[in-house]
């Protein structure tokens, strides 16, 4: 406590957000606005923000993302913003997830930034049917031999950790969040619940985790104003199985034959499924990818305020309101 | 009972209740209750038990214990009442039904009832259904971390260190100790955990294996394809706790290597023990 009342009486330092536009950097943003100076960045479109908080539509593997730090002195960068697999194609995610990543820590070293905050993805782990419950941060990251679409992901990660060991002053924290779900959330597993149909497996439903939006932004904040730099997972100690967690959204099951292995990835990718249910992460349907959150919860005092049924509540809601 | 009565009890009768209610009896659900385990918000833990799945599972099984397979269990007071502890016995019968039996005799346990946490084979959750099934029953891959982790949250875990070696052999090498692995005294000794040595007698006689067609076993992705009854035979089974051991750590693997050997001496005591206590085979 007493290190955040002498930080308040110092200049406030000033924070770069990127991917401002979902819904994850719309919480933290709010979150910080007022205590910090926030600088709200996003590739696809100017968002609109708050009175004082300057807001620039850029892709962070170009030229004019520089700018941003001549004109602002910047303290800190939460680093939420991500093509997420459906958009674009796979160079262009490429390049922005990973080359952009590197340039950003690039930017960071040269302009003397104190604090660097990634928002990573469980999926690094890959889903396995050898994968043991309850995985530590020092797992390792077997995502790539599942697909390579998670190239990136995982690519950006030992990228992060190349920088975390050859630049320590750059303070970089790695947030591994399960799946995060609520409202305006846009990731996969949120646009599957949102569906009336969503396909299931038949006769696989692996353990899942959620987290509701509101807590990870609860969870990146704690970990910027904690800076203790390090990889964490971030999951609640709750366990849910998929079909039950769809069934609890008010979906209707979709179901779709697993033998052979290939057929579910045919038909997804045949009806086009991208967006919600892609080829790449059909394994994750299958297999659980369960993590351990108790040291960024022990590091950080961290404990979700909302559980599963509240996140679940918002799915089924929805679907009465709009069928 | 006329007609209208009739109709009027068939409405509200419900063929999955009518079996629920059948299985999952008033003592199973008292027994299950006095189970100290936690369980997530929807009855769900890290592994995929579920409470509700483990009282129908039990339902069925304590009745097969009883009835098929007439288990008679001695030295359940050897199996502590909570904290951890790895219950290692032999492994025979080409299903895992000694590890279902095993662990209805630990739930059931007058001493003090658990939910023991039996370590599976890998290729069990590639299966479909039956790897969630297994899941919700406490059944976990035998993973190193799994096993780690259930012990620090002090859970009995039932492990059998002969793997598919035991599991697989053929009637004609019954009731001989296979190859055990050590990962099991690794786990005690590193988490300070006792363990109880089990002898199964039995369950060799449940599924007489003559012989093992390995390359179709090669061919479906399985452990082994044994030629052996469709399903097991009414073996009367015979479960032998031992006393709790608790090893001391030591240096080197030759040394592992000769406390799992008296492992080995135990469970092979208990297993002539039961030898003799069988009444009969069937």
């Amino acid at each position: 406590m007493a290190t955040t009342r002498k930080t308040t009486a110092e200049p406030k330092k000033t924070v770069l957000v990127t991917g401002a536009g979902g819904a994850l950097a719309k919480r933290v943003i709010a979150r910080l606005h007022g205590k910090y100076n926030v600088v709200a960045v996003d590739f696809r479109r100017k968002v609109e923000t708050d009175a004082g908080i300057p807001s620039y539509k850029v892709e962070i593997e170009k030229r004019g993302f520089e700018d941003i730090f001549l004109h602002h002195k910047i303290d800190a960068v939460l680093h939420i913003g991500r093509i997420f697999a459906h958009e674009y194609s796979r160079d262009r995610r490429y390049n922005a997830n990973v080359l952009g990543t590197k340039r950003l820590f690039e930017l960071c070293k040269k302009y003397g930034v104190g604090q660097v905050i990634v928002h990573s993805t469980y999926y690094v782990y890959g889903a396995s049917a050898y994968n043991p419950a309850l995985l530590d941060e020092d797992h390792p990251l077997k995502a790539s031999e599942v697909t390579m679409d998670l190239v990136d992901s995982v690519e950006l990660e030992s990228l992060a950790n190349i920088y975390l060991w050859k630049h320590p002053e750059l303070n970089i924290t790695i947030l591994r969040p399960c799946n995060v779900l609520g409202p305006g959330v846009r990731n996969s597993m949120s646009l599957l619940l949102s569906r009336p149909y969503t396909p299931v497996l038949l006769g696989f439903s692996p353990m899942m985790q959620f987290l509701h939006v509101d807590d990870m932004a609860d969870a990146m904040v704690l970990a910027f104003e904690g800076n203790k730099p390090g990889i964490y997972n971030v999951a609640p100690n709750d366990y849910c199985p998929y079909q039950r967690a769809v069934e609890e959204c008010g979906c209707k099951k979709l179901p779709i034959l697993s033998v052979p292995p290939s057929l579910p990835k045919m038909v997804s990718s045949l009806l086009n499924w991208n967006a919600f249910f892609p080829p790449y992460l059909i394994n994750y349907f299958k297999y659980p990818v369960i993590l351990d959150g108790s040291l960024f919860n022990k590091t950080f005092g961290f404990k979700p305020r909302r559980n599963l049924n509240d996140i679940f509540t918002f799915y089924r809601k929805n679907k009465l309101i709009s069928p | 009972m006329n007609a209208a009565e009739v109709f009027g009890a068939l409405k509200n009768f419900s063929a999955k209740e009518e079996i629920l209610q059948r299985l999952v009896t008033p003592e199973i659900e008292a027994t299950v209750a006095k189970i100290p385990k936690p369980v997530g918000s929807f009855g769900f833990d890290a592994w995929g038990y579920n409470e509700d799945q483990f009282k129908i599972g039990l339902g069925v099984m304590k009745w097969l214990y009883d009835h098929y397979f007439k288990v008679q269990a001695f030295g359940l007071e050897n199996i502590p009442k909570s904290g951890r502890v790895l219950i290692v016995p032999n492994h025979s019968g080409q299903l895992p039904m000694d590890g279902v039996l095993i662990g209805v005799a630990a739930a059931t346990n007058p001493h003090g009832p658990r939910a023991a946490r039996a370590m599976i084979e890998r290729f069990f959750p590639t299966v479909p259904w039956l790897g969630n099934l297994m899941n919700a029953w406490g059944g976990v891959i035998g993973d190193p971390i799994n096993c780690t982790k259930m012990l620090e949250g002090d859970e009995a875990v039932i492990v059998f260190p002969e793997g598919v070696r035991g599991s697989g052999k053929l009637y004609k090498d019954r009731y001989q100790l296979q190859r055990f692995g050590n990962g099991f005294m690794h786990l005690a000794i590193n988490h300070k955990t006792p363990i109880v040595p089990c002898g199964v007698v039995g369950c060799e006689e449940t599924m007489p294996a003559v012989a093992n067609i390995a390359p179709l076993a090669k061919l479906l992705g399985i452990p082994y394809a044994p030629i052996a009854p469709p399903f097991p035979l009414p073996a009367r089974v015979v479960l032998n706790f031992g006393k709790p051991i608790l090893y001391q750590p030591v240096k080197t693997e030759e040394e592992v290597t000769a406390l799992v050997e008296q492992v080995k001496g135990e469970i092979r005591k208990l297993i002539d023990k039961g030898l003799k206590e069988r009444p009969s085979l069937y």
